[in-house]
């Protein structure tokens, strides 16, 4: 009777998921969605605890250290995810996978004792064998790459390559296949090991050189990954809720991996071998000096311009997530919708750097939803727009993605912000932005820069709006 | 071979099952919009934490000290996984909720 409602709420689980993930692609129903699938996880969780049985009828022992496990991870989990800041959600992302990878690998290692240790067996299951050392590689490697992604995001690790990184990987990778083959086939605990330390090794070395830039689009991968080695220890146990919930996510996460990768118009193979930052320093140095002069503009011309206008239209970037500048955007844009002005926010999909980061962001200062404009649908009223403000924004305004073939960023769809009347440029200095080229726009006749952090920038602007009364 | 090929046939349920949940997971997620790039990778990431059920099951099977230990390491470091991600998603889609 209990293995039946086991073998039930598994199947409960598995439709959560589906539907959680279902519901999560849809933002009227994305909340609902999560806590959907938060609730077959947990139902998966318990009924194992309590009704799971091994081949001969046994219950599961050392309730009281699943218990305090639970207990421990829930505390800091919840504790962690609640107080991260808005702007740090991706390497926590990045970092709670990371976790996952982790378990994965240690149930392999586990595992992998179990069988050699319970030795005088004289058949050796290769089957399982084998779905062990796959679930320790990929969870290894999602693990490691996925603390080096962290570390990327949050600072304190910076990009690194070498001469021929590529090719130490791809042998790297060659050499961790044949040592698993070999630690399979003979059941050899020393090349199991070997292949533990190798894999965490290749995680590393396979994030190291990615552009921090590309980070969302490694940790969605990687994010798939983790799924894939999830699915490994369904297949070990047999047990279908960890099948189905690891290889969506397998299946699912890669499709987002492929979708996030096109929305930059770049593919998979060219985010993950491109070296954007390394190549790129030649044609940032050649194309340093172009015509026209830097024309700085006051808050207060600034505001006037603003004040005055039909329409203006907000395109906001990573440096308004840095200078946490969400709040007093909305505000000015309150201020100019009350003054009658039309005002839009312009979202460019890789903006930030996380899909969907900027939204997250403005929608915590609770700008309304509808006033969020997609790419493809704002460009073509940039023609019509008075004043466009470009806060913290700089390679999603680039038009050398249009006109300059040389250019790494060449072919990435951009904002055509240069249509509209006049374009204020909001940026801390000079600096060129992630991908670390000029940007041709801020040396057009109808822009002026507005120097300056965004939040201070913003709020000076604010108060001059009010000035004029 | 004969030994991969019965391996095969003998999880022949599982492997449909694998083959009909990567057609699953491509289809649901295949029109998402780009703002919901970021919880949706959230979201996944919190479904494979799923993986902890393994993590219980090798626990509770566990009889020496190395692997209880190593056990009590995984089923804490798939806990995060899941509740850190079901709690960092929710907090994310919190915040697109309309205003009244």
């Amino acid at each position: 009777m209990q293995a039946h409602i086991l073998q039930i709420s598994y199947l409960i689980a598995s439709v959560t998921f589906i539907l959680g993930l279902k519901f999560l692609s849809n933002p009227a129903t994305a909340r609902k969605g999560n806590l959907i699938a938060a609730f077959g996880m947990g139902l998966a969780i318990f009924t194992t605890i309590f009704l799971y049985t091994d081949s001969d009828g046994n219950h599961l022992r050392n309730l009281p250290f699943i218990f305090a496990g639970l207990l421990v991870g829930t505390i800091v989990g919840w504790l962690t995810a609640k107080k991260v800041q808005m702007t740090a959600m991706p390497e926590m992302v990045s970092l709670f996978n990371g976790m996952g990878g982790a378990c994965a690998m240690l149930i392999s290692i586990i595992e992998f004792q179990h069988i050699t240790q319970s030795a005088n067996q004289t058949i050796v299951p290769l089957g399982e064998l084998a779905t062990i050392i796959v679930g320790m590689i990929i969870g290894s490697v999602s693990f490691a790459g996925s603390i080096i992604a962290w570390g990327k995001l949050s600072g304190n690790v910076k990009d690194k390559s070498f001469g021929f990184q590529q090719f130490i990987n791809i042998g790297l990778l060659a050499v961790i296949l044949v040592l698993a083959a070999l630690a399979v086939v003979n059941t050899d605990a020393q090349m199991f090991y070997a292949v533990l330390v190798l894999s965490l090794v290749y995680g590393i070395l396979f994030v190291l050189p990615i552009g921090g830039a590309d980070m969302p689009v490694v940790i969605s991968l990687l994010n798939s990954f983790t799924g894939v080695a999830a699915a490994c220890g369904g297949f070990l146990y047999d047990n279908k809720v960890m099948l189905v919930g690891g290889i969506l996510v397998g299946s699912a996460g890669t499709l987002l991996t492929v979708v996030m990768c096109k929305a930059m118009n770049r593919s998979l193979l060219n985010v993950l071998i491109g070296n954007f930052g390394g190549g790129s320093t030649s044609a940032a140095a050649t194309s340093a000096s172009f015509e026209g002069t830097i024309k700085e503009v006051t808050a207060s011309d600034a505001a006037i311009l603003m004040k005055y206008a039909k329409k203006v239209i907000i395109v906001p970037g990573y440096g308004l997530a840095v200078a946490q500048a969400q709040h007093v955007v909305h505000e000015l844009e309150e201020l100019l919708e009350k003054e009658g002005v039309e005002v839009k926010y312009a979202i460019h999909p890789v903006a930030g750097r996380m899909p969907g980061h900027m939204n997250v962001l403005l929608a915590e200062s609770n700008v309304s939803y509808d006033k969020l404009v997609e790419m493809e649908e704002i460009n073509s009223e940039f023609t019509t727009t008075d004043v466009v403000l470009v806060v913290g924004a700089n390679d999603v305004v680039n038009p050398a993605a249009k006109t300059d073939p040389n250019s790494p960023i060449y072919g990435m769809p951009i904002l055509d912000v240069e249509n509209a009347t006049n374009v204020i440029v909001n940026k801390r200095s000079m600096k060129a932005g992630y991908a670390g080229i000029e940007n041709e726009l801020f040396y057009k006749p109808k822009t002026s820069m507005l120097f300056g952090d965004a939040k201070k920038a913003l709020t000076q602007l604010v108060s001059e709006i009010k000035n004029l009364g | 071979m004969e030994k991969i090929l019965f391996i095969f046939t003998e999880n022949i349920e599982l492997i449909y099952l694998i083959i009909l949940m990567i057609f699953v997971g491509i289809e649901i997620i295949g029109h998402v919009p780009s703002v919901l790039h970021t919880p949706l990778m959230s979201g996944a990431n919190a479904i494979h934490g799923v993986v902890i059920i393994g993590s219980i099951i090798v626990m509770g099977q566990a009889e020496h000290v190395l692997s209880l230990s190593l056990g009590f390491l995984a089923v804490v470091l798939g806990t995060l996984n899941v509740v850190g991600g079901f709690v960092v998603t929710d907090r994310m889609l919190e915040m697109f909720k309309k205003r009244k």
